[in-house]
């Protein structure tokens, strides 16, 4: 049967459903409970399952991320729920130091089964700490798998497949997506983690955009289609693992290549997408590779100032056009 | 001198056992620095046994501890075996960790040992986290969390604290205070009290000498019963004594402790001679068991050290292994 469900909805379907399916599932964070977070995703679930699975923590990021490594080594499944991206510099050392290595630095004899849930995402006038999108950061380092869902069924499917997950997941949702809606099936499915999703098939251009970027990269794809320029659109959905293959036969056909993400340009996702596919697509390159990612500034308050460092789907198309028409984007 | 049988004397010569067993890992590790033959470097406990042993010794199997980077001691005295930590201290395939842990990271899970950890601090979220696992799947595990002095400053602590009283958790974080925070008194780095650190927020908090692993294991088993019992969080100050520096390789270092100091407490205070004498004193055992032990023990360490010695690296292939669990089905 056919229904659609906010995002925000779908991860709390997801969350029901493991913690039915699973009693070591357990939600660990900042007014999870009564409250069901600022973005009232979990509305509901501490009705069900009472507070020793809904778990409200004092403001304690590195406290409780620090505690929930420690369960997960001990036979339990927490989903660590961390209200903004942001606050990821305030857990760094037990995600990155602790979670990440511990699987390997045991040889292999502990294992971190844990989500970490979070979002990205600017133009909410949120001003420089509540705005960042640093998923680029967490796939630096080994050890972490990382999971970008870029409608409601994605983030349905990714985060029930990262609870069962025996490693640490990061899992960023776009936090001015909760309300937009999708077709999310009634029966229960997964998402498999490497898989990439061909949102849109095209011929001449291929679009690698991930969480937020998904939809730009839609909405410039109808402009693009609306001058006969024909762009393929690629949702990895997980950046790592990465779903290499995927992206790059859409690049053998297309030839063209632009990489869409909202975390900074530099150091990003989209400069190891793109310098992946120069080097693994090189001669079957008509064009450079292209990076649109977050201008590399602190979010800035101001509407007018926010809304220029974030990719739009005109600059998508208007970049793509000069792609396909041979023009430069930069000059050589 | 008649023998006399009292029902503790295997617990007290196990004690015993264990803290030669700890001195002589250690004194072999030293060894194998200075030799050249050991990667890297390491951290000593030598002359904090009685902490370790004390501690270890009220602990079952089944309870959990989280260790520091100058965690050879906790992990000896939880039960681990020579052959696999010199294995692992000298990157090899048959160490603990396949030699991808190395002195600083020997986890021991098939005895409770859930890792030592060379971020300072930074297993006390884990230690927690293992208590939270006990309450939630109802078991009366206990979770131990041996950390320095050092350690003490940093913030995690406080916020995990928190978080164990809130709970009620089953832990009890063991401060092991032996006067210096790397190459830094100790007196210059933390202000007031370690105790009334713990005390506020209604964890009770206790101070028992390091150095005596009789009054550390009296108090680990209450306390460990305790929190069986659902009584946790506890804090113990350990006040005991670290005879190297920082590292093996902190070998110069009267521009921050004298010698007389150091002299001092080896020979005043040392946890095995002084039990070692109370053993003789008590008649629990005659002077040539005890220097059997010792020998026995050596030997065993030695043979542990060859063995390691000649033991292969793991193969190139493990480089990229172990980087993620895999997911069965």
């Amino acid at each position: 049967m056919t229904r659609e469900l906010t995002l925000s909805k779908a991860v709390n379907e997801a969350l029901a459903e493991e913690m039915r399916r699973d009693e070591t599932v357990f939600i660990i964070g900042e007014d999870v409970a009564e409250a069901g977070t600022p973005f009232k995703i979990l509305s509901g679930l501490v009705e069900e399952f009472g507070t020793d699975r809904v778990m409200d923590t004092p403001i304690a990021e590195p406290g409780f991320m620090g505690i929930a490594v420690g369960a997960a080594i001990t036979g339990t499944r927490p989903v660590v729920d961390l209200m903004f991206g942001d606050f990821l510099y305030l857990v760094m050392d037990q995600l990155c130091n602790q979670a990440a290595k511990t699987h390997y630095m045991s040889g292999g004899k502990l294992n971190v089964p844990l989500v970490l849930r979070t979002n990205l995402g600017a133009t909410r006038r949120s001003a420089a700490q509540h705005s960042q999108s640093l998923h680029a950061l967490v796939a630096h380092v080994p050890g972490l798998k990382v999971a970008l869902p870029s409608s409601a069924y994605e983030a349905k499917g990714l985060l029930k497949t990262a609870i069962r997950d025996n490693n640490p997941v990061v899992i960023f949702e776009d936090k001015l997506m909760y309300q937009d809606t999708a077709v999310v099936p009634e029966e229960e499915y997964l998402i498999p983690f490497g898989v990439a999703n061909i949102k849109r098939e095209g011929r001449d251009i291929t679009l690698v955009a991930t969480s937020s970027m998904v939809q730009v990269a839609e909405a410039a794809a109808d402009i693009l289609a609306a001058e006969g320029i024909s762009a393929e659109v690629i949702d990895p959905r997980t950046i790592v693992p990465l779903d290499e293959d995927t992206i790059l036969n859409s690049v053998r056909k297309t030839s063209r290549a632009m990489v869409i993400d909202e975390g900074h340009q530099s150091f990003g996702v989209t400069g190891e997408i793109a310098s992946r596919i120069s080097e693994k697509a090189f001669y079957h390159l008509d064009a450079p590779v292209i990076r649109m990612g977050a201008m590399d500034v602190p979010v800035p308050f101001s509407p007018v100032l926010e809304d220029i460092t974030v990719p739009t789907a005109q600059g998508v198309a208007d970049n793509a056009r000069k792609l396909v028409r041979g023009e430069l984007v930069h000059g050589a | 001198m008649p023998k006399i049988t009292k029902p503790n004397n295997d617990d007290y010569i196990r004690m015993y056992t264990q803290m030669v067993r700890i001195r002589a890992f250690e004194d072999n590790a030293n060894q194998l620095y200075l030799s050249a033959k050991m990667p890297g470097l390491t951290h000593m406990y030598t002359g904090q046994e009685a902490v370790a042993v004390g501690i270890c010794e009220a602990l079952e199997d089944r309870d959990k501890i989280t260790s520091t980077h100058r965690g050879h001691g906790h992990c000896v005295a939880k039960g681990a075996d020579f052959k696999q930590m010199f294995c692992e201290l000298l990157g090899k395939e048959e160490g603990y960790c396949r030699g991808k842990g190395g002195s600083m990271h020997i986890a021991d899970q098939s005895h409770g040992n859930l890792g030592a950890n060379a971020i300072v601090g930074g297993s006390m979220g884990i230690a927690t986290g293992a208590a939270l696992t006990a309450k939630k799947l109802g078991k009366d595990d206990v979770a131990v969390c041996f950390f320095g002095d050092g350690a003490t400053a940093q913030g995690l602590w406080y916020e995990v604290m928190n978080m164990a009283a809130l709970w009620h958790l089953p832990v009890i974080y063991a401060c092991e205070n032996n006067g210096y925070s790397e190459y830094t008194k100790t007196d210059e780095i933390a202000a007031g009290s370690l105790t009334s650190r713990a005390e506020a927020f209604g964890i009770e908090a206790f101070q028992v000498d390091g150095q005596d692993v009789l009054a550390v294991n009296k108090l680990t088993q209450q306390l460990v019963a305790r929190c069986r019992n659902g009584e946790g969080p506890f804090f113990i100050e350990l006040e005991t004594y670290r005879y190297h520096g920082h590292h093996v390789g902190d070998i110069n270092r009267e521009y921050y402790r004298s010698r007389d100091e150091e002299a001092a407490w080896r020979e005043k205070r040392d946890p095995i001679t002084n039990f070692g004498n109370w053993l003789l004193k008590e008649g629990v055992a005659e002077d040539t068991e005890l220097s059997e032990i010792r020998n026995a023990i050596n030997a065993d360490a030695e043979a542990a050290v060859a063995y390691a010695l000649d033991a292969h690296y793991p193969d190139l292939s493990e480089v990229d292994m172990h980087v993620f669990a895999a997911n069965s089905g």
